[in-house]
């Protein structure tokens, strides 16, 4: 399992546009992935569980990957979260 | 015993005399009365600027009925349920495609969501659930689930996220429409009008014959609902969250949304409807300049091309872009992102910015200026020392130089935006051709760091400000350095002229018309041409309309203006003869 941390910067938070990529970028992998926020998760294969979370802006949020692909599954959404988050 | 109150209600304008217009024929007692109506004023939260007049037509959808069925052959019922959602997806990926012509990318994207809603797991799997545990049809599953994920969303704290309850309802309005075999229900109307509506979904708003909607009123909605922006970027007047009740009895009648200022007149009265359809008219002239105009190529009679842009100062002014027409944008003032702020943006922020841009331009030329402060542009937290004359003093290029450290981070997010559209890069303020060689190290550098973090980049259009009379005069040298001129006029006014622009007691010496800017001009384009790069203009002359064709016989490539000043430029390119004009061209200043 890999995890990591990220605190969200875009002004607007997950809003319904970056919570649709981060659903194409998570589809693109085999393992799961879940974002966690205060103790809630969403799946990151789910657009309803991501954008549920409400997560705004300088919220910390957790990804946790668990699966075969992990690794390349973490660096992946790591550097989507960084450029679109 | 008196009989019944009679009402007659008489709103036609020919249909009386003007003291009657606007009044109720009332029956009391056996005695007809005039009482005169009074106009309904409401307020709201305006989309956009513009005046719109004429029938108010009431959009109900009323909540689809879907009645609770019970079914034996669950199987079947999901399997309808799946066909229907692929339908759904089929029709999404249409409406993205027209919204993509309309409104442009970032936009369309929301019917992309829509798309990822549908295929949602959660989404799907309660539907099915409920068709299997309940033994009930797909409709009343849908409805169901679609109620319990608007609820969600609508009990959410952030203003946003409630919005997006709509997004929730529309889709699964969709799924139903499908699966009680409708069509997708279309406003239909006959004549252009009003809509008022309790709030209109994304593919709603899409959907409309836009020659038909004259403006649009939504009960509730906010500013930041899809609805909002799409009406905002195809140019409609709309108002949001005027709260009025649709009870009232609207339907039919004559309304004025005044989009200026956020008000909607029902049943309008003689002064307030004269005061609005001057302006509107005055409006409307405007328009009927931009619908011919729309769509033309910028060529002129003898068949000479001029590519016509828009300068840009922030991320709202993207909507006029499109709307006007613009081939590009051929000044993006990037002071934007480091202004009124407290310490300097960081890369990934202005990343986000350039590739907004870039997505919603798509092909489209879009020229961005590295930062442009100093001179009456001041930043605080860039500390710079206080200068006796800061219009000659540490600004633009010369910070970047400077303080390079400042400079990569911005040609780091310019590098990578590339990717994602056509962006070129300009600098301001060069006087000398090392400057540029300067940069080019720089831009070197900044490229071989990323490339070694393996961060992708483009290779964008790399040209420069011609502001400067040094540059001009050396724009033969400069030209082979880059890709591209831009001349901004405004600094070379002042430069050449040694007029300050701001000081109005000198408006007499300050003649942009003077015989030594428009040489100055020319040499800068010819010296462009011979060394094969293009060259534009980028100041405020370039939207000078007596200069057109004085532009088009120097052969500028580009002229770059604010976005609702394209169209104007367009016509008159297209009426003129550019061999004619040159004929008897330059008397005044050759």
């Amino acid at each position: 399992m890999r995890e990591f941390k990220y605190v969200i910067t875009d002004p607007e938070g997950i809003h319904a546009r970056p919570a649709g990529e981060l659903v194409k970028a998570a589809k693109a992998f085999e393992c799961s992935i879940k974002l966690e926020k205060d103790g809630k998760a969403g799946d990151c294969k789910k657009i309803f569980g991501i954008m549920g979370l409400g997560v705004k802006k300088d919220n910390e949020v957790v990804l946790t990957f668990d699966g075969a692909d992990e690794d390349a599954a973490c660096e992946a959404i790591s550097k989507f979260m960084q450029e679109n988050l | 015993m008196a009989s019944r109150p009679y009402f007659v209600y008489i709103a036609h304008p020919l249909f009386l005399e003007r003291e009657f217009r606007n009044c109720l024929l009332v029956t009391v007692d056996d005695e007809l009365v005039f009482l005169e109506v009074e106009m309904k004023v409401y307020k709201g939260k305006s989309v956009f600027g513009g005046i719109a007049i004429g029938k108010i037509q009431v959009y109900g959808k009323g909540e689809k009925q879907v009645k609770r069925i019970k079914v034996e052959d669950t199987e079947t019922e999901i399997l309808r349920y799946r066909q229907a959602t692929k339908e759904a997806i089929n029709q999404l990926k249409a409406l993205y495609e027209k919204a993509l012509q309309e409104v442009g990318e970032a936009n369309a994207a929301i019917f992309e969501i829509h798309q990822m809603m549908l295929e949602d797991g959660d989404y799907q799997e309660s539907i099915e659930n409920i068709i299997q545990t309940q033994e009930v049809n797909a409709e009343y599953a849908v409805a169901q689930t679609g109620d319990n994920f608007a609820q969600m969303f609508a009990s959410m704290e952030d203003d946003y996220m409630r919005g997006r309850a709509a997004d929730v309802k529309d889709i699964s309005e969709r799924l139903l429409s499908i699966l009680q075999g409708e069509e997708a229900e279309k406003m239909s109307v006959g004549e252009p009008v009003i809509i008022v509506a309790d709030d209109l979904a994304p593919s709603e708003t899409v959907q409309l014959d836009k020659d038909m909607v004259l403006s649009f009123v939504t009960v509730h909605g906010s500013l930041n609902s899809h609805t909002a922006i799409l009406a905002r970027t195809i140019g409609i007047p709309a108002l949001v969250g005027t709260g009025l009740s649709l009870a009232e009895a609207i339907d039919g009648k004559m309304g004025i949304v005044d989009g200026t200022d956020g008000t909607f007149y029902v049943e309008p009265d003689e002064e307030t409807l004269s005061r609005l359809q001057k302006a509107r008219q005055e409006e409307l002239s405007k328009k009927e300049l931009l619908q011919t105009l729309k769509g033309k190529e910028n060529v002129t009679l003898d068949g000479q091309n001029i590519l016509l842009y828009a300068n840009i100062g922030n991320m709202k002014d993207l909507a006029a872009v499109l709307q006007n027409d613009a081939g590009g944008i051929g000044l993006f003032r990037s002071e934007f992102i480091y202004l009124e702020r407290e310490d300097f943006p960081t890369e990934e922020e202005q990343f986000k910015i350039y590739r907004t841009v870039a997505q919603t331009m798509g092909k489209k030329r879009v020229v961005i200026r590295t930062l442009d402060i100093g001179a009456d542009k001041q930043c605080g937290y860039f500390n710079m020392e206080k200068e006796e004359n800061p219009a000659m003093g540490c600004r633009a290029i010369r910070i970047c130089l400077t303080r390079p450290e400042i400079f990569k981070t911005q040609l780091r997010a310019l590098f990578r935006a590339s990717v994602f559209g056509k962006i070129a890069i300009m600098y301001p303020m060069i006087t000398s051709v090392w400057e540029v060689r300067k940069i080019k190290e720089i831009v070197e550098e900044v490229k071989q760091e990323l490339q070694a973090q393996g961060i992708a980049y483009g290779e964008p259009e790399q040209g420069i400000m011609i502001e400067t009379p040094a540059a001009a005069i050396i724009s033969d040298q400069l030209a082979k350095e880059v890709d591209f001129f831009s001349i901004g006029t405004n600094d070379l006014t002042q430069y050449l002229l040694a007029v300050d622009r701001q000081n109005t007691a000198l408006d007499a010496f300050c003649d942009t018309h003077h015989p030594a800017i428009l040489r100055m001009i020319e040499a800068v384009v010819e010296n462009a041409h011979k060394a094969g790069i293009w060259a534009g203009i980028c100041g405020e002359l370039g939207a000078d309309l007596e200069l057109t064709r004085d532009f088009l016989a120097m052969g500028v490539d580009e002229l770059s203006v604010s976005p609702g000043c394209i169209l104007s430029i367009r016509k008159i390119v297209l009426e003129t003869n550019v061999s004619e004009y040159k004929k008897d061209w330059r008397k005044s200043w050759k």
